[in-house]
Protein backbone atom coordinates (compact mmCIF):
# COMPACT_ATOMS: atom_id res chain seq x y z
CA UNK A 1 0.00 0.00 0.00
CA UNK A 2 1.33 3.27 -1.29
CA UNK A 3 0.04 5.84 0.04
CA UNK A 4 3.01 8.80 -1.17
CA UNK A 5 1.74 10.51 -4.14
CA UNK A 6 2.94 12.87 -6.57
CA UNK A 7 1.02 15.94 -7.37
CA UNK A 8 -1.56 15.63 -10.59
CA UNK A 9 -3.19 18.73 -11.27
CA UNK A 10 -6.84 18.41 -11.35
CA UNK A 11 -8.96 22.07 -12.51
CA UNK A 12 -12.13 22.00 -10.27
CA UNK A 13 -13.82 23.44 -12.94
CA UNK A 14 -13.11 20.31 -15.23
CA UNK A 15 -15.81 20.86 -17.47
CA UNK A 16 -14.39 24.86 -17.86
CA UNK A 17 -10.73 23.30 -18.80
CA UNK A 18 -12.00 20.74 -21.15
CA UNK A 19 -13.88 23.34 -23.29
CA UNK A 20 -10.60 25.35 -23.86
CA UNK A 21 -8.24 22.41 -24.14
CA UNK A 22 -8.02 20.15 -27.21
CA UNK A 23 -6.57 17.58 -26.23
CA UNK A 24 -8.39 14.92 -23.28
CA UNK A 25 -6.83 15.56 -19.91
CA UNK A 26 -7.70 12.14 -18.74
CA UNK A 27 -4.40 10.86 -19.78
CA UNK A 28 -1.70 13.33 -18.77
CA UNK A 29 -4.14 13.64 -15.50
CA UNK A 30 -2.97 9.91 -14.76
CA UNK A 31 0.85 9.91 -15.37
CA UNK A 32 3.32 11.10 -13.28
CA UNK A 33 4.52 14.68 -12.26
CA UNK A 34 7.81 14.35 -13.99
CA UNK A 35 6.33 12.72 -17.18
CA UNK A 36 3.42 15.22 -17.38
CA UNK A 37 5.95 17.98 -16.96
CA UNK A 38 8.43 17.07 -19.90
CA UNK A 39 5.16 16.57 -22.28
CA UNK A 40 3.45 19.98 -22.07
CA UNK A 41 5.52 22.59 -20.06
CA UNK A 42 3.13 23.49 -17.05
CA UNK A 43 0.78 26.12 -17.53
CA UNK A 44 0.96 29.48 -14.85
CA UNK A 45 -2.32 28.34 -13.29
CA UNK A 46 -0.86 24.55 -12.30
CA UNK A 47 2.42 25.23 -11.68
CA UNK A 48 2.31 25.03 -7.49
CA UNK A 49 -0.20 21.86 -7.85
CA UNK A 50 2.39 20.12 -9.78
CA UNK A 51 5.42 21.15 -7.49
CA UNK A 52 3.48 19.35 -4.69
CA UNK A 53 3.33 16.12 -3.21
CA UNK A 54 2.12 14.77 0.25
CA UNK A 55 3.82 11.34 2.29
CA UNK A 56 1.84 9.19 4.26
CA UNK A 57 -1.39 11.53 4.30
CA UNK A 58 -4.01 10.01 6.55
CA UNK A 59 -7.60 11.08 7.83
CA UNK A 60 -8.71 10.32 11.71
CA UNK A 61 -11.46 7.80 11.49
CA UNK A 62 -15.17 9.76 12.53
CA UNK A 63 -18.70 8.93 12.63
CA UNK A 64 -20.67 11.56 10.58
CA UNK A 65 -22.33 12.41 13.99
CA UNK A 66 -19.01 13.28 15.32
CA UNK A 67 -19.08 15.86 12.15
CA UNK A 68 -15.13 16.68 12.03
CA UNK A 69 -12.30 15.28 11.19
CA UNK A 70 -8.70 15.94 10.28
CA UNK A 71 -6.05 15.30 7.68
CA UNK A 72 -2.34 15.13 8.21
CA UNK A 73 1.06 14.04 6.39
CA UNK A 74 4.55 15.41 4.90
CA UNK A 75 3.71 17.73 2.58
CA UNK A 76 6.60 18.89 0.25
CA UNK A 77 7.80 21.25 -2.25
CA UNK A 78 9.68 19.87 -5.49
CA UNK A 79 9.93 23.20 -7.29
CA UNK A 80 12.24 26.64 -6.61
CA UNK A 81 9.74 28.63 -5.63
CA UNK A 82 7.40 28.92 -2.43
CA UNK A 83 4.01 27.24 -2.83
CA UNK A 84 0.77 27.90 -1.02
CA UNK A 85 -2.05 25.81 0.15
CA UNK A 86 -4.84 28.41 0.48
CA UNK A 87 -8.23 25.28 0.74
CA UNK A 88 -8.94 21.94 0.50
CA UNK A 89 -12.06 20.00 -0.06
CA UNK A 90 -13.15 17.01 0.78
CA UNK A 91 -16.27 15.10 -1.02
CA UNK A 92 -18.54 14.51 2.11
CA UNK A 93 -17.04 17.62 4.07
CA UNK A 94 -19.30 20.65 3.70
CA UNK A 95 -16.61 23.29 5.02
CA UNK A 96 -13.05 22.41 4.60
CA UNK A 97 -10.20 24.80 6.85
CA UNK A 98 -6.99 24.85 7.07
CA UNK A 99 -5.95 24.70 10.86
CA UNK A 100 -3.17 25.60 12.97
CA UNK A 101 -2.85 24.75 17.00
CA UNK A 102 -2.24 27.27 19.09
CA UNK A 103 -1.06 25.81 22.74
CA UNK A 104 -0.73 27.58 26.11
CA UNK A 105 -0.15 25.48 29.04
CA UNK A 106 -1.60 22.30 28.59
CA UNK A 107 -4.73 23.62 26.30
CA UNK A 108 -4.20 23.45 22.92
CA UNK A 109 -6.82 25.36 20.26
CA UNK A 110 -7.08 25.40 17.17
CA UNK A 111 -7.89 27.93 14.55
CA UNK A 112 -8.04 28.94 10.96
CA UNK A 113 -4.21 30.18 9.87
CA UNK A 114 -3.77 33.19 8.40
CA UNK A 115 -2.46 32.71 4.52
CA UNK A 116 -2.49 29.37 4.21
CA UNK A 117 0.16 26.72 4.37
CA UNK A 118 3.48 27.98 2.75
CA UNK A 119 6.10 25.70 1.71
CA UNK A 120 9.20 26.79 1.10
CA UNK A 121 11.06 25.84 -2.09
CA UNK A 122 12.28 22.49 -1.62
CA UNK A 123 11.08 22.12 1.72
CA UNK A 124 8.46 20.11 3.82
CA UNK A 125 5.62 21.12 5.83
CA UNK A 126 4.19 18.37 7.96
CA UNK A 127 0.85 18.24 8.91
CA UNK A 128 0.35 16.32 11.92
CA UNK A 129 -2.24 15.81 15.43
CA UNK A 130 -0.83 18.87 17.96
CA UNK A 131 -0.41 21.19 14.85
CA UNK A 132 -1.04 22.28 11.42
CA UNK A 133 -3.80 19.78 9.88
CA UNK A 134 -6.78 19.86 7.17
CA UNK A 135 -10.04 20.27 8.95
CA UNK A 136 -12.71 18.40 7.80
CA UNK A 137 -16.00 19.67 9.30
CA UNK A 138 -19.94 18.92 8.60
CA UNK A 139 -19.17 15.15 7.75
CA UNK A 140 -22.13 13.49 5.61
CA UNK A 141 -21.07 10.32 5.85
CA UNK A 142 -18.99 8.15 8.08
CA UNK A 143 -15.00 8.34 7.56
CA UNK A 144 -14.49 4.58 8.46
CA UNK A 145 -10.97 3.05 9.34
CA UNK A 146 -9.37 1.43 6.51
CA UNK A 147 -11.66 3.64 3.47
CA UNK A 148 -9.47 5.71 1.70
CA UNK A 149 -10.59 9.57 1.53
CA UNK A 150 -9.93 11.91 -1.65
CA UNK A 151 -8.21 15.44 -0.79
CA UNK A 152 -8.45 18.21 -3.04
CA UNK A 153 -6.09 20.82 -2.07
CA UNK A 154 -5.86 24.11 -3.64
CA UNK A 155 -3.26 26.71 -4.28
CA UNK A 156 -2.53 30.28 -4.21
CA UNK A 157 -2.09 30.63 -7.79
CA UNK A 158 -5.64 28.96 -8.30
CA UNK A 159 -4.04 25.40 -9.45
CA UNK A 160 -5.58 22.11 -7.92
CA UNK A 161 -4.72 18.84 -7.28
CA UNK A 162 -5.77 15.50 -5.05
CA UNK A 163 -3.94 13.05 -2.94
CA UNK A 164 -6.20 10.13 -1.53
CA UNK A 165 -5.12 8.99 2.01
CA UNK A 166 -6.41 5.65 4.34
CA UNK A 167 -8.55 6.71 6.94
CA UNK A 168 -7.06 5.68 10.36
CA UNK A 169 -8.34 4.94 13.97
CA UNK A 170 -6.65 7.68 16.56
CA UNK A 171 -7.76 8.43 19.85
CA UNK A 172 -5.89 11.71 19.62
CA UNK A 173 -6.33 15.51 18.14
CA UNK A 174 -9.05 16.23 20.46
CA UNK A 175 -8.05 20.15 20.42
CA UNK A 176 -10.80 22.86 20.84
CA UNK A 177 -11.85 24.35 18.47
CA UNK A 178 -11.76 28.45 18.81
CA UNK A 179 -15.04 30.03 18.46
CA UNK A 180 -17.61 27.36 17.25
CA UNK A 181 -20.11 25.93 19.20
CA UNK A 182 -19.05 22.48 18.25
CA UNK A 183 -16.56 21.84 21.03
CA UNK A 184 -14.34 18.90 21.18
CA UNK A 185 -13.97 16.65 17.92
CA UNK A 186 -15.38 13.94 19.97
CA UNK A 187 -18.29 13.59 21.93
CA UNK A 188 -19.88 16.43 20.69
CA UNK A 189 -23.40 14.74 20.20
CA UNK A 190 -25.11 18.16 21.06
CA UNK A 191 -25.06 19.17 17.31
CA UNK B 1 28.65 -20.25 42.49
CA UNK B 2 32.21 -19.48 42.93
CA UNK B 3 32.82 -20.20 39.45
CA UNK B 4 30.24 -17.74 37.93
CA UNK B 5 31.64 -15.20 40.18
CA UNK B 6 34.92 -15.97 39.55
CA UNK B 7 34.54 -15.71 35.47
CA UNK B 8 32.23 -12.85 35.37
CA UNK B 9 35.26 -11.21 37.32
CA UNK B 10 37.82 -12.12 35.03
CA UNK B 11 35.98 -10.62 32.17
CA UNK B 12 34.94 -7.17 33.85
CA UNK B 13 39.02 -6.67 34.95
CA UNK B 14 39.59 -7.60 31.41
CA UNK B 15 37.66 -5.26 30.13
CA UNK B 16 38.73 -2.25 32.27
CA UNK B 17 42.50 -3.27 31.98
CA UNK B 18 42.50 -3.35 28.25
CA UNK B 19 43.21 -5.65 25.79
CA UNK B 20 46.75 -5.25 26.55
CA UNK B 21 46.73 -6.94 29.56
CA UNK B 22 44.09 -9.38 29.24
CA UNK B 23 45.82 -13.12 29.12
CA UNK B 24 44.48 -16.09 28.03
CA UNK B 25 41.86 -17.21 24.83
CA UNK B 26 40.36 -13.36 24.68
CA UNK B 27 43.12 -11.91 24.10
CA UNK B 28 44.24 -14.22 21.60
CA UNK B 29 41.15 -13.62 19.76
CA UNK B 30 41.54 -9.77 19.57
CA UNK B 31 44.91 -10.15 17.99
CA UNK B 32 43.94 -12.25 15.41
CA UNK B 33 40.69 -10.17 14.64
CA UNK B 34 42.14 -6.90 15.07
CA UNK B 35 43.79 -6.64 11.32
CA UNK B 36 41.47 -8.62 9.58
CA UNK B 37 38.59 -6.87 10.79
CA UNK B 38 39.23 -3.33 11.66
CA UNK B 39 36.14 -2.19 12.08
CA UNK B 40 35.21 -5.20 14.48
CA UNK B 41 34.42 -2.13 17.48
CA UNK B 42 31.41 -1.11 14.81
CA UNK B 43 29.55 -4.61 14.71
CA UNK B 44 26.01 -3.89 13.49
CA UNK B 45 23.29 -4.03 16.00
CA UNK B 46 20.83 -6.57 16.44
CA UNK B 47 18.08 -4.48 16.83
CA UNK B 48 18.40 -2.91 13.71
CA UNK B 49 18.31 -5.91 11.52
CA UNK B 50 15.25 -6.59 9.53
CA UNK B 51 13.17 -9.69 7.93
CA UNK B 52 11.36 -8.56 4.60
CA UNK B 53 7.52 -8.57 5.19
CA UNK B 54 6.62 -8.71 1.37
CA UNK B 55 7.14 -11.89 -0.64
CA UNK B 56 5.31 -14.98 -2.19
CA UNK B 57 5.52 -16.70 1.77
CA UNK B 58 4.68 -14.84 4.90
CA UNK B 59 7.67 -14.40 7.09
CA UNK B 60 7.68 -15.69 10.37
CA UNK B 61 7.42 -19.31 9.35
CA UNK B 62 11.16 -20.16 8.12
CA UNK B 63 12.74 -17.40 9.68
CA UNK B 64 15.06 -18.52 12.19
CA UNK B 65 13.24 -18.51 15.67
CA UNK B 66 13.12 -14.74 17.52
CA UNK B 67 13.89 -14.65 21.07
CA UNK B 68 10.22 -13.25 21.67
CA UNK B 69 6.67 -13.93 20.33
CA UNK B 70 3.23 -12.37 21.11
CA UNK B 71 0.60 -14.94 19.75
CA UNK B 72 -2.33 -12.12 19.32
CA UNK B 73 -6.07 -13.22 18.25
CA UNK B 74 -9.42 -11.44 17.36
CA UNK B 75 -12.98 -11.77 16.03
CA UNK B 76 -14.39 -10.24 13.67
CA UNK B 77 -17.21 -8.18 14.60
CA UNK B 78 -20.75 -9.08 13.64
CA UNK B 79 -21.34 -6.65 11.05
CA UNK B 80 -17.51 -6.63 9.41
CA UNK B 81 -18.06 -8.42 5.78
CA UNK B 82 -15.81 -9.23 3.37
CA UNK B 83 -15.31 -5.58 2.20
CA UNK B 84 -14.29 -4.83 6.01
CA UNK B 85 -12.26 -7.70 6.08
CA UNK B 86 -10.47 -6.54 3.23
CA UNK B 87 -9.98 -2.95 4.90
CA UNK B 88 -8.65 -4.68 7.80
CA UNK B 89 -5.88 -6.79 6.19
CA UNK B 90 -5.07 -3.70 3.74
CA UNK B 91 -4.50 -1.46 7.24
CA UNK B 92 -2.61 -4.61 9.28
CA UNK B 93 -0.48 -5.22 6.32
CA UNK B 94 0.63 -1.76 5.91
CA UNK B 95 1.50 -1.30 9.54
CA UNK B 96 3.47 -4.66 9.45
CA UNK B 97 5.21 -3.49 6.07
CA UNK B 98 6.92 -0.63 8.10
CA UNK B 99 7.21 -1.82 11.04
CA UNK B 100 9.09 -4.55 9.90
CA UNK B 101 11.43 -2.18 8.33
CA UNK B 102 11.75 -0.53 11.37
CA UNK B 103 9.45 2.41 10.09
CA UNK B 104 6.49 3.88 12.33
CA UNK B 105 3.30 2.93 10.96
CA UNK B 106 0.92 5.62 9.96
CA UNK B 107 -0.48 7.59 12.39
CA UNK B 108 1.89 5.72 14.94
CA UNK B 109 1.68 7.31 18.28
CA UNK B 110 5.10 6.21 19.79
CA UNK B 111 7.20 5.90 16.42
CA UNK B 112 10.87 6.09 18.64
CA UNK B 113 9.85 2.58 19.40
CA UNK B 114 9.24 1.54 15.69
CA UNK B 115 13.11 2.28 15.02
CA UNK B 116 14.21 -1.29 16.67
CA UNK B 117 12.97 -3.98 14.49
CA UNK B 118 15.36 -6.53 15.98
CA UNK B 119 13.79 -8.98 12.81
CA UNK B 120 10.61 -8.03 13.25
CA UNK B 121 8.00 -10.35 11.48
CA UNK B 122 3.96 -10.35 11.66
CA UNK B 123 2.39 -13.17 10.39
CA UNK B 124 -1.26 -13.25 9.93
CA UNK B 125 -3.49 -16.79 10.07
CA UNK B 126 -7.43 -16.41 9.23
CA UNK B 127 -9.57 -18.95 11.38
CA UNK B 128 -12.98 -20.60 9.72
CA UNK B 129 -14.76 -17.48 10.96
CA UNK B 130 -13.09 -15.31 9.07
CA UNK B 131 -12.75 -17.40 5.71
CA UNK B 132 -16.21 -17.73 6.08
CA UNK B 133 -17.77 -14.41 6.14
CA UNK B 134 -15.44 -13.63 3.04
CA UNK B 135 -16.08 -17.10 0.99
CA UNK B 136 -17.85 -20.27 2.51
CA UNK B 137 -16.53 -22.00 -0.13
CA UNK B 138 -13.07 -21.75 0.70
CA UNK B 139 -12.72 -23.02 3.87
CA UNK B 140 -10.21 -25.95 3.64
CA UNK B 141 -11.70 -28.83 5.34
CA UNK B 142 -8.68 -28.95 7.51
CA UNK B 143 -9.37 -25.70 9.19
CA UNK B 144 -11.05 -26.36 12.12
CA UNK B 145 -10.90 -27.28 15.25
CA UNK B 146 -8.87 -30.50 16.08
CA UNK B 147 -10.68 -33.54 17.86
CA UNK B 148 -10.62 -33.41 21.47
CA UNK B 149 -7.82 -35.38 22.72
CA UNK B 150 -8.64 -37.14 26.37
CA UNK B 151 -5.84 -35.47 27.93
CA UNK B 152 -6.56 -32.51 26.89
CA UNK B 153 -8.08 -29.70 29.37
CA UNK B 154 -9.38 -27.09 26.97
CA UNK B 155 -10.32 -23.61 28.26
CA UNK B 156 -12.28 -21.52 25.73
CA UNK B 157 -10.32 -18.78 26.50
CA UNK B 158 -7.59 -19.82 24.29
CA UNK B 159 -9.85 -20.99 22.01
CA UNK B 160 -10.60 -21.16 18.25
CA UNK B 161 -10.57 -17.20 17.10
CA UNK B 162 -11.06 -15.19 13.69
CA UNK B 163 -7.45 -13.64 13.06
CA UNK B 164 -4.13 -14.11 14.40
CA UNK B 165 -1.19 -12.09 14.64
CA UNK B 166 1.25 -13.76 15.41
CA UNK B 167 4.41 -10.98 16.25
CA UNK B 168 8.18 -12.59 16.62
CA UNK B 169 11.07 -10.10 17.35
CA UNK B 170 14.21 -10.64 18.90
CA UNK B 171 13.16 -7.35 21.32
CA UNK B 172 10.40 -7.32 23.50
CA UNK B 173 9.70 -3.94 23.88
CA UNK B 174 9.26 -4.23 19.64
CA UNK B 175 6.63 -6.81 20.03
CA UNK B 176 4.42 -5.05 22.51
CA UNK B 177 4.72 -2.18 20.15
CA UNK B 178 3.99 -4.17 17.17
CA UNK B 179 1.23 -5.49 19.02
CA UNK B 180 -0.63 -2.30 20.57
CA UNK B 181 -0.08 -0.82 16.84
CA UNK B 182 -1.82 -4.03 15.20
CA UNK B 183 -4.31 -4.05 17.50
CA UNK B 184 -5.60 -0.50 17.48
CA UNK B 185 -5.98 -0.47 13.92
CA UNK B 186 -7.69 -3.97 14.29
CA UNK B 187 -10.15 -1.91 17.10
CA UNK B 188 -12.93 -1.29 14.48
CA UNK B 189 -13.24 -4.42 12.88
CA UNK B 190 -12.57 -6.88 15.86
CA UNK B 191 -13.09 -7.97 19.51
CA UNK B 192 -9.73 -9.26 21.06
CA UNK B 193 -10.30 -12.85 22.19
CA UNK B 194 -6.24 -13.55 23.86
CA UNK B 195 -2.88 -12.86 23.88
CA UNK B 196 -0.37 -15.84 24.52
CA UNK B 197 3.18 -14.91 24.89
CA UNK B 198 6.43 -16.37 24.97
CA UNK B 199 10.32 -16.75 24.52
CA UNK B 200 13.23 -18.34 24.09
CA UNK B 201 17.01 -17.93 24.47
CA UNK B 202 17.81 -13.88 24.26
CA UNK B 203 19.27 -13.23 21.41
CA UNK B 204 23.06 -13.77 21.34
CA UNK B 205 22.88 -16.08 24.17
CA UNK B 206 23.61 -19.44 22.20
CA UNK B 207 24.83 -20.10 18.10
CA UNK B 208 22.31 -19.70 15.57
CA UNK B 209 20.54 -22.66 14.69
CA UNK B 210 20.57 -24.26 18.36
CA UNK B 211 17.77 -26.52 19.39
CA UNK B 212 15.37 -24.58 21.98
CA UNK B 213 14.85 -26.69 25.07
CA UNK B 214 11.70 -26.39 27.39
CA UNK B 215 11.26 -25.12 30.67
CA UNK B 216 11.41 -28.94 31.66
CA UNK B 217 14.73 -28.82 30.40
CA UNK B 218 14.29 -30.69 27.30
CA UNK B 219 15.97 -30.36 24.06
CA UNK B 220 12.87 -29.98 22.16
CA UNK B 221 12.52 -29.90 18.23
CA UNK B 222 15.10 -31.69 17.01
CA UNK B 223 13.02 -33.66 14.40
CA UNK B 224 12.41 -30.48 12.92
CA UNK B 225 12.44 -30.82 9.09
CA UNK B 226 14.99 -28.25 8.03
CA UNK B 227 14.20 -24.89 6.58
CA UNK B 228 14.74 -24.22 2.63
CA UNK B 229 14.88 -27.72 1.93
CA UNK B 230 12.65 -30.24 -0.53
CA UNK B 231 11.23 -32.03 2.22
CA UNK B 232 10.26 -28.96 4.66
CA UNK B 233 8.68 -27.47 1.50
CA UNK B 234 6.36 -30.62 1.12
CA UNK B 235 5.57 -30.56 4.59
CA UNK B 236 4.34 -27.05 5.40
CA UNK B 237 3.70 -25.04 2.40
CA UNK B 238 0.18 -25.86 0.68
CA UNK B 239 0.97 -26.81 -3.19
CA UNK B 240 -3.27 -28.42 -3.69
CA UNK B 241 -6.45 -27.64 -2.13
CA UNK B 242 -7.85 -23.93 -1.90
CA UNK B 243 -5.98 -21.73 -4.48
CA UNK B 244 -5.85 -18.87 -2.26
CA UNK B 245 -3.62 -20.84 -0.01
CA UNK B 246 -1.43 -21.79 -2.53
CA UNK B 247 1.88 -20.96 -1.06
CA UNK B 248 0.30 -20.79 2.54
CA UNK B 249 0.41 -23.09 5.30
CA UNK B 250 -1.97 -24.04 8.44
CA UNK B 251 -0.83 -23.32 12.00
CA UNK B 252 -2.04 -25.49 15.42
CA UNK B 253 -1.67 -23.25 17.95
CA UNK B 254 -1.78 -25.12 21.30
CA UNK B 255 -0.96 -23.82 24.94
CA UNK B 256 0.74 -26.96 26.90
CA UNK B 257 0.97 -26.00 30.43
CA UNK B 258 3.63 -27.94 32.15
CA UNK B 259 3.40 -29.29 35.85
CA UNK B 260 6.96 -28.56 37.05
CA UNK B 261 6.43 -28.94 40.32
CA UNK B 262 5.32 -32.64 40.03
CA UNK B 263 8.24 -32.97 36.89
CA UNK B 264 10.67 -31.88 39.83
CA UNK B 265 10.27 -35.49 41.58
CA UNK B 266 12.07 -37.26 38.74
CA UNK B 267 15.39 -37.86 38.75
CA UNK B 268 17.40 -37.94 35.84
CA UNK B 269 17.08 -41.29 34.36
CA UNK B 270 13.89 -40.82 34.86
CA UNK B 271 13.26 -37.71 33.35
CA UNK B 272 15.22 -39.11 30.39
CA UNK B 273 13.08 -42.63 29.92
CA UNK B 274 10.44 -40.27 29.91
CA UNK B 275 11.41 -39.02 26.64
CA UNK B 276 13.88 -41.97 25.25
CA UNK B 277 16.67 -38.71 25.25
CA UNK B 278 19.21 -37.63 27.01
CA UNK B 279 19.41 -34.57 29.08
CA UNK B 280 22.38 -33.67 28.32
CA UNK B 281 22.47 -32.79 24.57
CA UNK B 282 19.13 -34.55 23.44
CA UNK B 283 20.60 -37.38 21.83
CA UNK B 284 18.96 -40.84 21.43
CA UNK B 285 19.17 -43.02 24.70
CA UNK B 286 20.28 -45.78 22.09
CA UNK B 287 23.34 -43.06 21.02
CA UNK B 288 24.67 -40.83 18.83
CA UNK B 289 24.46 -37.25 18.42
CA UNK B 290 21.34 -34.81 19.23
CA UNK B 291 20.14 -35.73 15.47
CA UNK B 292 21.40 -39.28 15.43
CA UNK B 293 18.45 -41.58 14.33
CA UNK B 294 16.70 -43.12 17.23
CA UNK B 295 16.90 -47.00 17.04
CA UNK B 296 13.48 -48.21 18.53
CA UNK B 297 14.09 -51.62 18.37
CA UNK B 298 17.85 -51.85 20.42
CA UNK B 299 17.47 -53.50 23.74
CA UNK B 300 19.52 -53.70 27.11
CA UNK B 301 21.54 -56.42 29.37
CA UNK B 302 17.86 -57.42 30.54
CA UNK B 303 16.27 -57.68 26.89
CA UNK B 304 14.31 -54.52 27.48
CA UNK B 305 13.90 -51.96 24.74
CA UNK B 306 16.34 -48.51 25.40
CA UNK B 307 13.62 -46.99 24.18
CA UNK B 308 10.33 -47.58 26.82
CA UNK B 309 7.16 -48.13 25.21
CA UNK B 310 5.56 -45.31 26.58
CA UNK B 311 8.81 -42.60 25.55
CA UNK B 312 7.60 -39.53 24.10
CA UNK B 313 10.09 -40.13 21.30
CA UNK B 314 8.51 -43.83 20.24
CA UNK B 315 5.18 -42.47 20.15
CA UNK B 316 5.58 -39.25 18.39
CA UNK B 317 7.34 -40.97 15.55
CA UNK B 318 6.22 -42.74 12.96
CA UNK B 319 6.92 -45.06 9.32
CA UNK B 320 4.39 -42.02 7.51
CA UNK B 321 7.04 -39.48 6.47
CA UNK B 322 3.82 -37.36 5.30
CA UNK B 323 3.21 -37.51 9.51
CA UNK B 324 5.82 -34.70 10.35
CA UNK B 325 5.13 -31.13 11.54
CA UNK B 326 7.48 -28.32 11.60
CA UNK B 327 7.40 -26.73 15.11
CA UNK B 328 7.97 -23.32 16.39
CA UNK B 329 7.58 -23.41 19.62
CA UNK B 330 7.94 -20.44 22.81
CA UNK B 331 8.54 -20.85 26.41
CA UNK B 332 5.76 -18.88 29.19
CA UNK B 333 6.49 -18.60 32.32
CA UNK B 334 3.68 -15.96 34.64
CA UNK B 335 4.19 -14.97 37.71
CA UNK B 336 2.41 -11.89 38.06
CA UNK B 337 -0.76 -13.01 39.07
CA UNK B 338 -1.11 -15.83 41.82
CA UNK B 339 -0.41 -19.58 40.86
CA UNK B 340 2.75 -19.78 38.45
CA UNK B 341 1.74 -21.09 35.18
CA UNK B 342 4.34 -22.33 33.02
CA UNK B 343 4.72 -23.98 29.68
CA UNK B 344 5.03 -24.46 25.85
CA UNK B 345 3.32 -22.14 23.66
CA UNK B 346 3.12 -25.41 20.76
CA UNK B 347 3.08 -23.36 17.12
CA UNK B 348 3.60 -26.29 14.46
CA UNK B 349 3.07 -25.70 11.02
CA UNK B 350 2.21 -27.96 8.36
CA UNK B 351 0.76 -28.03 4.86
CA UNK B 352 -2.36 -30.37 6.00
CA UNK B 353 -3.07 -30.28 10.20
CA UNK B 354 -5.98 -32.86 10.11
CA UNK B 355 -3.38 -35.25 7.93
CA UNK B 356 0.03 -34.50 9.65
CA UNK B 357 -0.10 -33.59 13.03
CA UNK B 358 -3.65 -35.28 13.95
CA UNK B 359 -2.35 -38.43 14.22
CA UNK B 360 0.87 -37.74 15.98
CA UNK B 361 -1.29 -36.48 18.67
CA UNK B 362 -3.46 -39.48 18.44
CA UNK B 363 -0.63 -41.23 19.77
CA UNK B 364 0.76 -39.63 21.90
CA UNK B 365 -2.96 -39.28 23.74
CA UNK B 366 -3.29 -42.69 23.68
CA UNK B 367 0.14 -43.68 25.48
CA UNK B 368 3.27 -40.88 26.21
CA UNK B 369 4.11 -40.89 29.82
CA UNK B 370 5.26 -37.09 29.17
CA UNK B 371 1.28 -36.86 29.35
CA UNK B 372 1.25 -37.25 33.64
CA UNK B 373 3.26 -33.25 33.22
CA UNK B 374 1.90 -31.90 30.40
CA UNK B 375 -1.63 -30.83 29.50
CA UNK B 376 -3.08 -28.39 26.54
CA UNK B 377 -5.34 -25.76 27.72
CA UNK B 378 -5.26 -24.01 24.72
CA UNK B 379 -6.00 -24.64 21.11
CA UNK B 380 -6.78 -23.20 17.72
CA UNK B 381 -6.05 -24.25 14.02
CA UNK B 382 -5.33 -21.40 11.84
CA UNK B 383 -4.79 -20.77 7.62
CA UNK B 384 -2.07 -18.75 7.13
CA UNK B 385 -1.99 -16.92 3.63
CA UNK B 386 0.72 -16.39 1.26
CA UNK B 387 2.70 -13.53 1.64
CA UNK B 388 1.45 -10.23 -0.22
CA UNK B 389 3.74 -7.62 -3.18
CA UNK B 390 4.22 -4.44 -1.97
CA UNK B 391 1.05 -3.21 -3.66
CA UNK B 392 -0.91 -6.26 -2.30
CA UNK B 393 -2.07 -7.02 1.56
CA UNK B 394 -2.05 -10.50 3.10
CA UNK B 395 -5.24 -12.00 2.24
CA UNK B 396 -5.45 -10.39 -1.24
CA UNK B 397 -5.33 -13.86 -2.57
CA UNK B 398 -8.47 -14.93 -0.97
CA UNK B 399 -10.39 -11.56 -0.97
CA UNK B 400 -9.32 -10.64 -4.35
CA UNK B 401 -9.53 -13.89 -6.14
Amino acid sequence: MHHTRTARALPIAAAFVLALTACGTGASADAPRDAAAESAPPSPAAEQAEAFSITDPWVKAVTAEEGMSAVFGEMANGSDAEIVIVAAEHPAAEMVELHEVVTEGTDSTMREIDGGFPVEPRGTRTLAPGGDHIMLMGLTEDLEAGMEATVTVEFADGSTTEFTAPVKEYAGANEEYEGDGHGQHEDDGDH
Amino acid sequence: MDRGVSRRGLLLGGAAAGAGAVGGALAHRWATDAPAAPQAAALPLNGERTVPFHGPRQAGVETPPQAHAAFTAFDLGRDVDAEGVRRLMRLLSDDAARLTRGEPALADTEPELATVPARLTVTFGFGPGLVERVDPGAVPDWLRPLPEFDHDDLDPRWGQADLLVQVCADDPVTVAHTVRMLGKDARAFTEPRWTQTGFRRAHGSEADGTTMRNLMGQVDGTANPRPGTADFDHLVWRETGPAWLAGGTGLVLRRIETHLDTWDELDRPAREAVIGRRLADGAPLTGGDEHAEVDLAATDATGLTVIADFAHVRRSRTDDPEQRIFRRGYNYDLRDHGTPEAGLLFASYQADPVRQFTPIQRRLDELDLLNEWVTAVGSAVFAVPPGCTEDGYVGDSLLEP
